[in-house]
């Protein structure tokens, strides 16, 4: 592959200088950025290792009962950490939902909200595509598109952002601590990634040397605890990236929803909340009518982007199926097949 | 002489006969510890890496390639082009036979598919090769790709499969669907597949003068070294290839492919030993895969649902430069009786690499089309399926009247359906929800595969000191030819397992024949047993003919061979040990010869030779989301002898993943305006992985053969995904009332409603 730089900063501010230039890019475990500079769709001049910073390695609670989450730490750390789960237990099913258990324990969550699209326009670098080579178009329209967006989508670019743990953590009012040349921002996840638009090539928020540091958790995410899951359909029963996927998570009082919280993965180029949909069961008794008015609500947007019209009805049916399931009750453990369909089996075929 | 020895015994080692003791792996600590040599792994002094630049388009040529910017990049020592490739003595495009297959070798600047080699870039480091191979950022004289099986117009091939009449028939289907009282006429999709073993493609080449050696994995190694003697002009005993573990193969390292090609020609153009690796995108062009089918199936039946028709017809895909039609019509000749059958293909040639056989190439998707359109068949007749499959059950092979050498179908049918539990299977589908809410669905298929035999040698040698010596080039190609074919050597010379070296996977070693068709263990394992016989009666003819001996005057018929004694067989009691027969003449060892394949192979045989399984598959269905699972699948097979029944049920475990795998989940997705695959890599390319086959369960059914061979051994190598893919489809729609007719099924098929 290509030379570059690599460099293995001290502290954040010495990381955060070393990625200011143009061509820089962090790395972590590396488990998406080094397969995409094997492949030639990213060429980075400099990789500056942060995987031996102090501090990011932490899960802290905080002290109004909100949760921190240090850029550094593991996929599957987070996910098998007995409190965290008990807490928050719609992102530890979404973690444990993705990639494979050798991955989970390589990833990171810093790593996760920073991983590139699925498409395979993206991956091919002969392939026309607007994020990879910005004004070369986008071969995913009239292409193999079958997974691709059916919300949010423009005509230079019709990904989906492939994450799990965005999706969970973003019903839940995830907050982003960044570093950057100016010192620390935060900003919510919902608004971290954006939307393809004319500029595809711009995939967050983050100026040229910001790192993200920290996702937090706010106090109010763990009200939601009792009634939280993550559904996620897909190709195979593990080991693929989502179809369509949903977060649910309600707050139920007296058997009336009290608070509710809805995101969709798998549809658009950003973890999608849908907010109007969740205003449609505050203050409902939970139904299956009413979770199909909102599914209906979550999706009333959508167009297909390709040959997955599909999608779309699918996507209703896992975010009526994902309120379903909230409303029966987490399960005392993350089931054997985490956010799966197929989690619900009884007895003993549901090993993974 | 061969330079891999393995040093572990069995753990189970037991003595007596060894043939039928599911012995563990012998090399199975090697692998698990990583000791055992792959042909990556070697590295041998001076040794330089090549990496192949491949086209990105599937037709034109290639106009410019910046081999300046790749050779200035430091570390590059060489780049080969059409301009600069060493001259070969064999023009990469000959085909004298039909198993000579034409390769892309840099022979000029045209591109015929995607994924074409058109460089090679030798450097000191892969990194450096690697980056040297981007850099010629390669600019092309770009034609319309032709993609799919609607492209173009279709013909009828000359030959299918491997060099299978493309048409044959019985009475007349046409009159007998008119004649029929009830019929069915569907098609059915089947997507293109391919082979990707966990090892890919992999050589380590050195010259020395005309000498070459090359480490590689090969499922035919004496076909590899003639194939490569013609191309560079040598003799084929200048060439030695070791072979001594493939990381699978399934059909693409059968024949030598053109990537292993180029690396023997890096090696000869730098004047060093060369390592070539394929990355697991290029395993998709230029190393063969299963092409893609349409086929159309006629069935008719009368008023009690017997078979009077059955048509099917193959549509399928060859390259533009050579011939491989994948022969799925051909299973519907031997499996159910019908008063008429008819089966036909055509093809059509797009711009893609050619296609090869592929583990149970013909019979995988032929089984999924007719195992499917059997099943319509019984239900238009409103009969169980399994019912229906006995109603129709072959008792001669249909197409050419012969009777079977053995099948124990019927054993198959019975036991795996016990097992299964299908008499409490409702007939009607969407019948059935488990107490979750989810669909569920039971569907069966018929599996079978024919009882190859192909020609090879093998020499065993029995020494003074009481032990034996096999010597025979077989391939492991992971399915246990290590152990399996040192059980047979063991009982073909009379001495327990750990009396018995076996040596194996090399070239210079008897020619143990190609490791395909499932034929190996009977192929190589014939020669092993006549070895063993030869060298036995050699043995026995001192021992009998010297009056020293106990044995005198028992002469051949009578002595027989048992843990490293003679013994008359009239007389347990008078015997004597390999050694003493041999020290007393004063020999240090004894030799036998023996070859393996029907010595008439080429006759026309007196019987159809199958093995035969019947598979009973369960799926859920979430009822609302359409995503699927098989929950369990259960097979029986009769495979006539099995010689190591541990070795042989993980074969058949491994066929039936592939064809849930086929039903389900499989497929190259073509770009259509490209032609480029565009899920060249694991993460998107799906097989099952283990949440999707919770539960495999196979039964071996005893058969006994008396006419494939010596042994009895039909072969188990591609049966399981037969019956199979069918079974998985046809529980897909017992589960939905959806017939979905393109594969793999997809989730999207199953949101109607």
């Amino acid at each position: 592959m290509k030379n570059f730089d690599y460099v293995r900063p001290k502290t954040i501010r010495e990381a955060v200088s070393a990625a200011a230039g143009p061509g820089a890019v962090y790395l972590a475990s590396g488990t998406n950025l080094l397969d995409l500079m094997k492949g030639g769709v990213t060429k980075p001049n400099r990789l500056v290792d942060i995987t031996h910073l102090p501090g990011l390695d932490q899960v802290e609670g905080l002290p109004d009962g909100g949760v921190r989450i240090g850029a550094l730490v593991r996929n599957a750390d987070l996910a098998h950490d007995r409190d965290f789960a008990k807490r928050f237990p719609a992102v530890a099913e979404a973690l444990l939902s993705g990639a494979s258990a050798q991955l989970r324990n390589a990833a990171t969550i810093g790593g996760n909200l920073m991983q590139r699209v699925r498409c395979a326009y993206f991956y091919d670098p002969a392939s026309a595509c607007n994020k990879r080579a910005p004004g070369s178009g986008c071969d995913a329209r009239g292409g193999d598109n079958r997974l691709h967006a059916i919300l949010g989508w423009s005509e230079s670019c019709i990904a989906t952002h492939p994450s799990d743990l965005c999706v969970a953590l973003v019903a839940l009012d995830a907050v982003v601590e960044i570093e950057g040349s100016a010192g620390r921002r935060e900003i919510p996840l919902e608004t971290f990634h954006r939307l393809p638009g004319d500029s595809p090539d711009r995939e967050t928020v983050l100026e040229p040397g910001e790192m993200i540091v920290a996702v937090r958790l706010p106090s109010e995410a763990v009200q939601f605890a009792a009634h939280a899951r993550y559904l996620k359909v897909r190709d195979r029963t593990s080991y693929a990236f989502a179809v369509v996927s949903a977060a649910a998570a309600l707050r139920i009082e007296a058997n009336v929803i009290a608070e509710a919280r809805i995101a969709m993965g798998g549809v658009a180029l950003k973890p999608w909340r849908a907010r109007a949909a969740e205003q449609i069961l505050i203050g409902a008794r939970p139904s299956t009518a009413r979770f199909t008015n909102a599914a209906a609500t979550a999706l009333a947007d959508a167009k297909p982007s390709g040959d997955n019209a599909f999608k779309i009805e699918l996507a209703r049916r896992v975010v009526a199926r994902a309120l379903a399931a909230a409303v029966a009750g987490t399960p005392e453990r993350t089931p054997a097949l985490p956010g799966s369909p197929f989690a619900a089996v009884s007895g003993a075929l549901a090993h993974v | 002489m061969s330079e891999i020895a393995l040093s572990q015994t069995p753990i189970h080692l037991r003595h007596g006969s060894n043939i039928g003791q599911p012995l563990t792996r012998r090399d199975g600590v090697l692998k698990v510890t990583g000791a055992a040599p792959y042909a990556a792994d070697q590295h041998p002094s001076g040794m330089l890496y090549a990496v192949l630049a491949v086209s990105s388009i599937s037709r034109g040529r290639v106009a410019h390639l910046d081999v300046a910017s790749a050779k200035a990049h430091p570390g590059v020592v060489e780049v080969i082009t059409p301009a600069n490739r060493p001259a070969l003595a064999q023009d990469p495009d000959e085909k004298s036979h039909p198993f000579m297959f034409r390769l892309d070798l840099l022979q000029n600047d045209r591109v015929r598919y995607a994924g074409q080699p058109i460089a090679i870039v030798v450097a000191e480091t892969l990194e450096a090769a690697t980056e040297g191979a981007a850099l010629l950022e390669p600019r092309y004289e770009i034609e319309p790709a032709r993609v799919g099986l609607d492209v173009g117009e279709s013909f009828a091939p000359q030959a299918v499969g491997p060099g299978f009449p493309p048409a044959a028939h019985r009475g007349d289907v046409d009159a007998e669907l008119v004649a029929a009282k009830k019929t069915i006429t569907q098609t059915y999709e089947t997507a293109a597949q391919y082979h990707n073993p966990m090892e890919p493609h992999a050589i380590v080449a050195a010259w020395d003068g005309d000498t070459l050696s090359i480490d590689t994995p090969s499922q035919g190694m004496a076909m590899a070294q003639g194939r490569l003697a013609g191309i560079f002009g040598i003799s084929p005993d200048k060439i030695h290839i070791r072979s001594p573990f493939l990381g699978g193969g399934f059909g693409c390292k059968g024949l030598i492919a053109g990537p292993q090609v180029l690396g023997v020609i890096a090696a000869r153009a730098v004047g060093r030993p060369v390592k070539l690796v394929l990355r697991r995108d290029q395993m998709f062009g230029p190393v063969g895969h299963r092409g893609p089918t349409q086929q159309t199936l006629r069935l008719g039946t009368d008023s009690e649902g017997a078979l009077l028709a059955l048509d099917h017809h193959t549509k399928t895909m060859s390259s533009t430069y050579d011939d491989f039609f994948e022969p799925a019509s051909t299973v519907s000749q031997t499996l159910y009786a019908s008063s008429a059958v008819a089966t036909s293909h055509e093809g059509v040639r797009a711009d893609i690499g050619t296609p090869i056989f592929m583990r149970a190439p013909g019979e995988a998707p032929g089984s999924i089309a007719l195992e499917s359109a059997i099943d319509e068949m019984a239900e238009a007749c409103g009969m169980d399926p399994l019912t229906f499959r006995l109603k129709n059950y072959a008792e001669v092979e249909p197409i050419s009247g012969k009777p079977f050498s053995s099948k124990a179908l019927r054993e198959c049918y019975r036991q795996g359906a016990e097992r299964f539990g299908w008499e409490r299977r409702p007939l009607a589908p969407r019948q059935m929800r488990d107490r979750d809410g989810f669909l569920v669905g039971w569907g069966m298929g018929t599996a079978t595969f024919p009882a190859h035999m192909f020609a090879a040698q093998a020499k065993a040698i029995l020494r003074r000191d009481g032990s034996g010596i096999m010597e025979i080039g077989a391939h492991d190609m992971g399915q246990g030819a290590w152990t399996a074919l040192a059980q047979i050597a063991a009982d073909g010379l009379g001495l327990d397992l750990d009396q018995l070296e076996f040596r194996s996977g090399t070239s210079d070693l008897p020619d143990a024949g190609i490791a395909g068709g499932s034929a190996h263990t009977a192929t190589a394992g014939v020669a092993i047993h006549n070895a063993g016989a030869d060298a036995i009666a050699r043995l026995a003819d001192l021992a009998t003919n010297d009056e020293r001996s106990p044995l005198f005057g028992a002469g051949n018929a009578g002595v027989i061979a048992r843990e490293g004694r003679l013994f008359r067989r009239d007389d347990p009691s008078r015997g004597e040990s390999y050694a003493d027969i041999l020290g007393r003449a004063g020999l240090a060892q004894i030799e036998g010869h023996g070859a393996g394949g029907d010595p008439n192979m080429h006759a026309e045989s007196d019987y159809a030779k199958h093995a035969h399984g019947a598979v009973f598959v369960e799926v859920k269905v979430d009822p609302d989301l359409g995503q699927m699972r098989a929950t369990r699948v259960v097979g029986a097979f009769a495979a006539g002898r099995i010689i190591n029944p541990r070795l042989a049920l993980s074969q058949l475990y491994g066929g039936m993943i592939w064809g849930v795998s086929f039903a389900l989940h499989e497929q190259a997705v073509v770009d259509p305006r490209s032609g480029r695959t565009m899920n060249a890599n694991f993460a998107e390319y799906h097989v099952p992985v283990n949440a999707d086959v919770p539960s495999v369960d196979a039964i071996l059914v005893e058969e006994s053969d008396a006419h494939v061979n010596v042994l009895g051994i039909k072969g188990v190598g591609e049966i399981g995904i037969t019956g199979t893919a069918g079974a998985v489809a046809n529980a897909v729609w017992h589960a939905t009332g959806i017939r979905v007719r393109k594969f793999p099924i997809a989730l999207d098929r199953l949101l109607a409603q």
